[in-house]
């Protein structure tokens, strides 16, 4: 009982840094020096209590507020527990960052961002709390409008106003849906706890529609395509911290969504669930990696990259559910735990690289890949952060963005052994476009570092960039310090993912990696597949250190500085190097039908000769123009109602209120 | 379980790869060169050329980042690990627990993203076309590598390579059809990978058509030298790799001191009989546009995943 | 080795799967030509190796009318078709060839799985090949569709040919000789036919493109 009682204590401690910000509005030393660390050491507090809390009992509490009679229902077990543990410990790396970050005041005054914020925060953590229906929905609206808010920060601006619209209107739409799910969840019992639910068997079909709800309501917020497009709209519009937060935190609260309904509150799984998550999951994630192998603008080619990875995760938890759903509970375990293991690396990365934007945004002002170029020469901190972060998204090894891949291939690998032909022979061919998709990921790491960081300035006041400030370096060091040891310890992560894959399973996976020592990662067997990523490293460290004592030993380490070569070109400037454009053209050329390019190419025989290219996506014209269109024919024709006329008002009212009698006497 | 003589075929393998990798380089452009009627260089030239390399200085553009020195010792060590748990002369090899076929696949990604880094960090309009066009390759590339290996991990419902090849050798004969079909694809990749024509020519400096050579363009002295290494294990890997997947016979599992005194010679038979076909393939092939190659390296993928589904199909 | 000989059967099969895409991403003609030969060759082979293994000699005869036909007469007719048309080169199919493969890719999975069933119940000796063969079939009728030029149609048209011949051969150890002579004269008709077709194409548009025929519809 006592760890839900501390993490209470704790959220409680959020609100009431949130509630101090109030009272201290412009004083921004008060707001960044004090309140946010001390948000972050809360953070630290709960993930510690989170992770102690993993391997015990569930508990419960019940919280008398809201409405009378309709208190909170709350449970902490082990799904809880996980997702509490990535909120608290990547938020400490977030609010760290932040209390360096907020400095200048933009738009909203400090102390009002710093509410914002910490109840963000707590509502984020409270949703994976909550145990009924009535304190989920609560919450989830507090932080889809907290966030709203965080994202409006800088409100003068129209286009945020606008992402930030885009945004609330379809979180609501999310919302109804999963409002739906729970109503449709607790069969007609009026009883709206979690508990209830689960004690519900409802039918196939009754159960395929709350699934379906659940996946529409909880996809909106997770971005899967075809709701994704307030996603590279939101988090660019955001100051960094918040989209740190928002991409790298409150995306998996719609992953803990899914989990919750589709392996908990419902008692059976049904096979095509399954394909229709991979299926989901993987266009989303091919989408995502081809569409931020093409941006220009750093913070939007992370928000595309956010895309991918929920991509991947749909697909771990579709093939999760396809075991699930054929009886094989230790496979599923395998899948999901490849999903959730992703989930705690990308919530790291993810953060890392979105606040190096932010340091690079503030150090220079620009966030167009166009304008920037050479930063690791002046700021060195975040450049070398910032390669750990790159290098964890591009799934190498020994980072934690591989540990991850390699799980979901492996659970790839045995499914050749379900009983259904048609299945087996899909699955091979979505396991190759998952490895498309990862490789794909390392070239648009390759571009956004590459273009960032390295290379020559673009611009010429780029040479007044200044470094980091040492609380933003913290934050990054932490978040990247996250990447590398869960990249390292693999065996360590998966026995805190093991309760969670017991509680949604009743299997896991950490016994089988347990007997082969805590250094070697083998799922099944050492015969059948190991991974021991700190050997790894300790083998890569040591043949880089001993080959370059060698190198220097036998001959000699001189180094001459000179002029840079390029086949013996002397007018250098840092306009002949790739752009970010000329970078994503290779993919323009091969993903074309999926974008909606439009090209202006200047004529041989112009004198100021421009180029212009743009890229939209489909889905606003397939989808979401027709969408708007029909909502406002349909508005207009509602429109027609209003006469102005106090009587026909009247009239309408009296009208409505005959037939309702009449019904009434029915 | 890590044995002494496990370690000492584990030292032993990677020094025999360092020792060979040139080797077959030289040999291979010695047999280009003859099919080409051109007189060829000595079969030593690579040696000399490393050795040059190693007593120059090492002239570095003045913009040069921490970054740009350290690539090519990573990449060196990345290629050295890989030929460590490639199987070239034993199957027995403690590190070939530690990083299994996808582990395989990400050391040869590792490699090349920090050389494509590398040759953005200059800022030369080479470089950064370089870089471009390596991880175009790569992309394509990779996934195809791993499919390939994928369908030699459901036959031996492993993906150890080592467990991989001494599941084929040891079992009795039998044609894999997918095998087949994933050998082809593989040579298609072990073109692209190690810059070969019809994908790159890597005796080049045109810049039209450069790819390596254009990464490396501002590499001198003992940083070159580690770089043209690498590309000479990585060389040698690959293959080793394609001879221990699609023709493992002759490779030692156990370590006895004969099994390994066998396999030597049999490895270097192999070898150099795979370095005239690639000399072959280098010399009746012209180098194909940029422009196709992604369609090369989409034929390679998809070949792959044809030889996932025939074993699938006819589980074998 | 009979053992081996039976897998050496799905080898075969294998490889006209492979030729069959090879020629869906193939855009000379001239290539596509030697591929055909290729495929007609896998054919003989597969056939010879049935017919070995089942004792049937009949097939021997079925794969030596093949061998004619496909590996020789029909590759130096469409030879001497092309020299004389002048038509060595085709860079024009109506879809991109990527996404052709990738519908291919799809064909297979559906070919496959169709055939998973019907090959349990069969007791031949190469049962699996049937969904390959099925395969090629469909894979053959998709080149037939994205090609704009007649010749390369033509070729699609005998690949199809090749995946149907295999099919009997495969799963039904091969079909009464009758049936077989009768297949291989409607073969070699078709072919002359389709030369003079596209002969007559030739001369009255100037050009070997199909999609010249669509002017001869009713307006």
């Amino acid at each position: 009982m006592i760890f839900l009682d501390w993490i209470l204590g704790l959220l409680g401690g959020w609100l009431a840094l949130g509630l101090a910000g109030l009272f201290a509005l412009r004083n921004t030393d008060f707001v960044a020096r004090v309140l946010f660390p001390a948000g972050s050491a809360i953070g630290l507090a709960l993930a510690a209590f989170a992770l102690l809390a993993l391997f015990d009992v569930p508990e419960t509490a019940i919280l008398a507020v809201g409405l009378p009679d309709l208190p909170f229902h709350l449970r902490l077990d082990g799904l809880s527990a996980f997702f509490l543990l990535v909120i608290g410990a990547a938020s400490a790396g977030i609010s760290i960052f932040a209390a360096g970050y907020f400095r200048h005041g933009e738009g909203t005054p400090p102390g009002l961002l710093c509410l914002e914020y910490h109840v963000f925060l707590a509502s984020m953590a409270m949703v994976v709390l909550a145990d009924d229906a009535y304190a989920f929905m609560v919450m989830w609206e507090t932080m889809a409008l907290s966030s709203y808010f965080l994202v409006t920060a800088n409100h003068r601006v129209p286009a945020i106003r606008q992402a930030g619209f885009l945004y609330l209107l379809i979180a609501h739409v999310g919302a109804i849906a999963i409002l739906l799910c729970f109503g449709v969840l607790q069969a007609n019992t009026g009883d709206y706890t979690f508990a209830n639910m689960r004690a519900q068997s409802l039918s196939p079909l009754w159960a395929s529609v709350a699934f379906l709800l659940a996946t529409v309501g909880f996809g909106a917020k997770a971005g899967i395509v075809p709701l994704h497009v307030w996603l590279p709209e939101a988090h660019p519009a955001a100051p960094s911290p918040v989209s740190a937060l928002m991409s790298g935190v409150m995306l998996k609260t719609a992953i803990y969504g899914v989990l919750r309904v589709s392996f908990d509150l419902l008692s059976v799984q049904i096979w095509w669930w399954g394909v229709l998550l991979l299926g989901i999951g993987l266009i989303t994630a091919l989408f995502g990696v081809a569409f931020s192998a093409v941006q220009t603008d750093m913070k939007r080619l992370l928000a595309y990259s956010s895309i991918e990875n929920i991509g991947l995760l749909f697909v771990g938890i579709g093939l999760g559910l396809l075991f699930k759903a054929y009886g094989m509970t230790a496979l599923a375990a395998l899948a999901l735990t490849a999903a959730l293991y992703h989930v705690i690396s990308h919530a790291f990365f993810k953060s890392l690289l979105f606040l190096a934007t932010g340091s690079v945004l503030h150090a220079t002002g620009e966030r167009s890949l166009g304008k920037l170029g050479g930063l690791i020469r002046r700021m060195p901190w975040v450049a070398t952060l910032a390669l750990v972060g790159v290098l964890a998204s591009s799934g190498l090894p020994p980072f934690s963005g591989f540990v991850a891949e390699w799980l979901l291939l492996q659970s790839f690998l045995f499914t050749t052994g379900l009983p259904n032909s048609f299945l087996n022979m899909l699955i091979p061919v979505v396991a190759a476009a998952i490895a498309l998709v990862a490789a794909l990921a390392g070239y648009v790491m390759v571009k956004f570092y590459g273009v960032i960081f390295l290379g020559q300035p673009r611009e010429p006041n780029l040479a007044h960039a200044h470094p980091a400030s040492p609380l933003e370096r913290t934050g990054l060091v932490w978040l990247g310090a996250g990447c590398v040891l869960l990249g390292v310890f693999p065996v360590q992560v998966i026995g805190a993912i093991d309760p969670v894959t017991q509680v949604l399973l009743g299997d896991g996976i950490a016994t089988a990696v347990r007997t082969n020592g805590w250094m070697l990662l083998a799922p099944i067997s050492v015969e059948r597949a190991s991974y021991s990523p700190l050997v790894f490293l300790l083998v890569v460290v040591g043949a880089v250190w001993l080959t370059a004592t060698l190198v220097h030993r036998f001959y000699h380490g001189r180094v001459r500085r000179a002029p840079p070569w390029d086949c013996g070109f002397p007018a250098q400037t840092s306009r002949m190097q790739d752009t970010a454009e000329g970078f994503g053209q290779p993919i323009r050329e091969i993903f074309a039908p999926v974008f909606r390019m439009r090209r202006e190419v200047p004529s041989p025989f112009d004198a100021k000769p421009t180029y212009k290219v743009s890229i939209e996506d489909h889905f606003w014209h397939w989808l979401y123009l027709p969408l708007g269109r029909l909502t406002e024919g349909i508005a207009r024709l509602v429109g027609r109602l209003q006469q102005g006329r106090i009587a026909i008002y009247l009239l309408y009212s009296f009208i409505t209120l005959i037939v309702l009698l009449l019904v009434a006497k029915w | 379980m890590v044995t002494l003589s496990g370690i000492v075929a584990q030292i032993l393998a990677i020094v025999v790869a360092l020792a060979l990798a040139p080797l077959l380089t030289g040999w291979v452009n010695q047999w280009r060169a003859w099919l080409q009627n051109r007189s060829a260089p000595s079969l030593l030239q690579p040696y000399r050329m490393l050795h040059k390399l190693f007593n120059k200085e090492s002239v570095l553009a003045e913009s040069a980042s921490p970054l740009f020195r350290i690539a090519p010792y990573i990449v060196f060590a990345c290629m050295a690990l890989v030929c460590g748990i490639a199987p070239t002369l034993s199957t027995d090899l403690p590190l070939a627990t530690a990083a299994d076929a996808i582990a395989l696949v990400g050391l040869f990604a590792l490699a090349r993203v920090f050389i494509s880094l590398a040759a953005m960090d200059i800022g030369t309009s080479f470089g950064s076309l370089g870089a471009r066009r390596e991880m175009l390759i790569g992309f394509l590339a990779e996934p195809a590598l791993l499919m390939v290996l994928f369908s030699a991990s459901l036959i031996t419902q492993s993906t150890s390579l080592a467990n991989i090849v001494q599941t084929i050798a040891h079992q009795p004969f039998a044609i894999y059809p997918s095998l087949a079909v994933a050998g082809v694809a593989f040579t298609f990749v072990a073109l692209a990978e190690n810059a070969r024509i019809p994908v790159d020519n890597p005796a080049t400096h045109l810049e039209l058509t450069m790819i390596h050579e254009a990464l490396i363009l501002e590499y001198s002295g003992r940083h070159l030298a580690l770089i043209e290494w690498a590309a000479s294990l990585k060389l040698l890997a690959y293959s080793c790799i394609g001879l221990a997947l699609f023709l493992p016979w002759g490779i030692a599992s156990a370590d006895t001191p004969l099994a390994m005194l066998i396999a030597l010679p049999v490895l270097i038979a192999k070898l150099a009989v795979g370095g005239i076909v690639l000399a072959l393939i280098e010399t009746i092939n012209a180098k194909m546009r940029l422009f196709r190659v992604p369609e090369f390296l989409a034929t390679a993928f998809l070949l792959a995943v044809i030889a996932l589904l025939v074993h699938v199909l006819l589980g074998a | 080795m009979d053992a081996l000989l039976a897998q050496s059967i799905n080898l075969f099969a294998v490889v006209l799967l492979v030729l069959a895409f090879a020629m869906i991403a193939q855009r000379r003609i001239l290539t596509l030509i030697h591929l055909f030969t290729l495929q007609g060759a896998a054919l003989v082979a597969a056939t010879l190796v049935v017919a070995y293994l089942t004792g049937q000699h009949h097939l021997y005869w079925s794969a030596a009318i093949t061998f004619v036909l496909k590996v020789v007469l029909i590759p130096i007719l469409l030879h001497r078709v092309i020299n004389r048309l002048n038509v060595r080169w085709d860079v024009e199919t109506l879809f991109n060839i990527p996404t052709t493969m990738l519908i291919g890719i799809v064909l297979v999975i559906f070919a496959f799985n169709l055939a998973a069933p019907i090959a349990s119940l069969s007791a031949s000796v190469a049962s699996g090949t049937l969904g390959i063969a099925l395969a090629c079939v469909l894979l053959s009728f998709l080149m037939m569709i994205v090609r704009a030029k007649a010749v390369p149609q033509v070729i699609g048209f005998l690949s199809m040919e090749n995946g149907l011949f295999f099919a009997a051969t495969a799963a039904t150890s091969g079909m009464p000789m009758i049936v077989e002579l009768g297949i291989a004269f409607d073969v070699l008709v078709g072919i002359l036919i389709l030369g003079v077709f596209m002969f007559q194409i030739r001369e009255q548009f100037d050009s070997l493109d199909i999609r010249h025929l669509e002017k001869l519809k009713d307006e």
